[in-house]
């Protein structure tokens, strides 16, 4: 038994860990267990990818099948990393059409988690752009799902937390791109209806999202920076630039825990001023920025995690629906500046229509919180979950490790289907991992 | 036919022949990966083509076979510009120290077969006049350990071999390297508790590997840290490291 944890290091959940090399003793280790998820990198923040029983680790599976330069096509492998992707096919021309923020990410777990982007209100999720996954049920068969075969076991999968079987293998298109640089414009806002404002303003930019100052109140709540992004051509980069620019390797890792104390509200204070001046500063006018920076900024600092001690973290990200947005949205900003431990780390973005059963994006606005885990964290979220709920809205299973099942099944009506299907492909609840029993599962009497 | 340069890896599967074969292949080299399991080693090769558009064929090698050895040279349509082996075999000490079959085993899987391979492809690279050879042996090999002495033993034969073969080949235009890893987190050490900051993953090796024929090295730590430590192991007084339990 070996203790596992999420990326925000809470729970820490002792469980069987498996490295399976072959397809074949993939489908031993679901046999050997009542209870078992896959594991890709392991980025998910809370419980979704530690097995009720055991972990199948995926990371092994990690090889290209075939590429298609000609059209983008690509059939992989489910341990293989966003970041090798965009390393390995970036300097041919290739890039995934939606990243999250951080590349550190296997493709197995972008699809389960059907993982968003910076240009989610105009691009869809990482979903979209997948056309066939290979999947191993709980039952033991391997099949096949496409939008064309078994249909409804794709729509479940994509976004449905592993919870439909192991990802083994996907075809999916990469995005044909000149070069690797992003021509950036920064827009600062100085409350929250300024900020929105930007945000559908930016509407038609490919990438677009907005840094909330959590320290920031009164008449500034919601004093923001957005950052809008284009693919650069050729013809943005100076002369002596490469078109794709060399991957960089962390720069400064966290090397231990920090003491829980670093981070209070005049440390966080102090950090949110002087990066909303700095970016202030260069608002306006076009630039061009590395893709690397542009999105994936906390990536530059490995195990960036660690900065919120031993006892680990919470990420809160909600989605709510456009209507009304504005006023539910003010008043979580409103009760999370009060507290005084404002976020780290804050994030306010668009989102459109979700691809399947379960993914996380409704047409609304996201909010992205931390907090690290301490005193009175965990009913003060359960405060904000009840604002979401009323909005109509919902949280992202990949970053939960705390939610409600009311909450869960307010916030996913296509639930019941997905817990059909999900029935029919595995009746022995061969499939299951921690957060799969918080909160899906049938309590055990 | 390519003109792009080619390396073969003996022992393809192995978590640091793939990460080899991928730094070769990312260098633009031509890659055969050689395997007792060809099925095996077929989605390295496509991998390979596929991520670096590069051509990967595989072929079938089993190290303890030596009487194929000739065969297995010959039936190359090409003599490749680099050869490496990562064949070896970890085996078991305590079983070993009885079983004579296994002990056998790794002897032979870590120096007669890798040694006697690459001996032979010296000769056919020195006929040619050029060439690099490269043998992945061990820091194990740098002293006798109670703990892995009959592994350890193999590598000390083979860096021996290695040694020799670099004298001799030098004169005649082929470079010899050997590269000895440290902990790597590999199939091969899993569940072998290994010291963190001494441990480094199979990519860091096949970089490294890759350097090192690029600049013609001799004899290579993966990780430079283990110069140091394996200095200190080899100066102690026998009198005091044999009273060490590791």
């Amino acid at each position: 038994m070996t203790l596992v944890t999420g990326w925000g290091r809470f729970p820490v959940i002792d469980t069987e860990i498996s490295r399976p090399c072959s397809l074949a003793a993939v489908g031993e280790a679901i046999a050997a267990t009542a209870g078992a998820i896959a594991r890709g990198n392991g980025r998910a923040y809370g419980d979704a990818a530690i097995g009720a029983r055991a972990t199948i680790a995926m990371t092994s599976f990690d090889r290209i099948r075939s590429f298609d330069p000609a059209t983008g096509r690509i059939r992989l492998e489910a341990g293989v990393l966003l970041s090798d992707l965009i390393e390995t096919f970036g300097p041919r021309g290739f890039l995934p059409f939606v990243v999250p923020g951080t590349r550190f990410v296997s493709v197995g777990g972008a699809i389960a988690a059907d993982v968003h982007g910076k240009n989610h209100h105009c691009e869809g999720g990482f979903g979209r752009y997948v056309e066939r996954i290979l999947l191993r049920t709980g039952q033991g068969e391997t099949i096949e799902v496409s939008r064309e075969d078994h249909s409804d076991v794709f729509s479940a999968t994509v976004g449905g937390m592993g919870l439909t079987g192991v990802i083994l293998e996907a075809s999916m298109r990469l995005r044909p791109v000149e070069t690797g640089w992003i021509r950036e414009r920064i827009i600062s806002a100085s409350d929250l209806t300024a900020a929105m404002r930007a945000l559908d303003a930016g509407d038609s930019a490919t990438y677009s999202v907005a840094w909330i100052d959590c320290a920031a109140r009164g008449s500034e709540l919601g004093r923001s920076l957005i950052y809008l992004g284009e693919h650069a051509n050729r013809g943005d980069l100076p002369d002596d630039t490469d078109e794709f620019p060399t991957g960089q390797a962390p720069g400064f890792s966290v090397p231990i825990d920090f003491p829980s104390m670093t981070l209070n509200r005049y440390s966080i204070r102090a950090f949110n001023e002087l990066y909303y001046r700095k970016g202030a500063r260069r608002a306006g006018g076009d630039h061009v920025v590395s893709l690397y920076p542009y999105f994936f900024p906390l990536d530059t600092i490995g195990g960036w995690n660690r900065i919120y001690g031993r006892r680990g973290f919470l990420q809160h990200q909600c989605v709510i629906p456009g209507h009304g947005a504005r006023e539910v949205l003010g008043d979580i900003l409103e009760r999370i500046t009060r507290r005084g431990d404002a976020s780290f780390l804050a994030v306010l973005k668009k989102l459109g229509q979700g691809e399947g059963l379960l993914s996380f994006p409704l047409p609304g606005y996201t909010l992205a919180l931390d907090f690290p885990l301490r005193g009175d964290i965990l009913s003060f979220l359960d405060e904000i979950d009840r604002l979401v709920v009323a909005a109509g809205g919902r949280l992202y299973l990949a970053k939960d490790a705390r939610q409600s099942r009311a909450t869960f099944e307010a916030g996913y009506p296509d639930l019941p289907r997905f817990n059909a299907i999900r029935q029919t492909l595995d009746p022995e609840g061969k499939i299951r991992s921690r957060l799969s029993q918080r909160l899906f599962d049938e309590v055990q009497p | 036919m390519t003109s792009r340069k080619t390396v073969l890896v003996l022992g393809g599967s192995s978590d640091i022949g793939r990460a080899t074969a991928r730094a070769f292949a990312k260098a633009g080299y031509d890659v055969g990966l050689a395997g007792r399991d060809v099925a095996v080693l077929e989605p390295d090769a496509a991998d390979l083509q596929a991520r670096y558009n590069i051509e990967a064929k595989i072929w079938a090698f089993n190290a303890l076979d030596t009487a194929s050895f000739q065969s297995f040279v010959g039936s190359l349509p090409s003599l490749p510009d680099v050869v490496i082996s990562i064949v070896g075999l970890l085996g078991v000490q305590e079983n070993a120290q009885n079983d004579l079959d296994h002990a056998a085993t790794i002897m032979r899987s870590n120096y007669e077969g890798p040694a006697l391979i690459l001996g032979l492809f010296t000769e056919k690279f020195l006929a040619r006049g050029n060439g690099t050879i490269v043998g992945v042996s061990s820091v194990a090999g740098d002293r006798g350990r109670a703990s892995n002495y009959v592994y350890g033993s193999a590598k000390a034969g083979f860096s021996a071999f290695l040694s020799g073969l670099r004298a001799r080949a030098s004169r005649g235009g082929v470079h010899v390297i050997t590269v000895k890893p440290g902990f790597v987190r590999t199939k091969m050490t899993e569940g072998i508790k290994l010291i963190g900051p001494l441990t480094v993953e199979p990519q860091i090796a096949g970089n490294a590997i890759l350097d090192a024929v690029q600049k013609q090295r001799d004899v290579i730590y993966v990780s430079e840290k283990w110069r140091l430590v394996m200095l200190v192991i080899k100066t102690l007084p026998e009198a005091i490291f044999k009273k060490l339990k590791f």
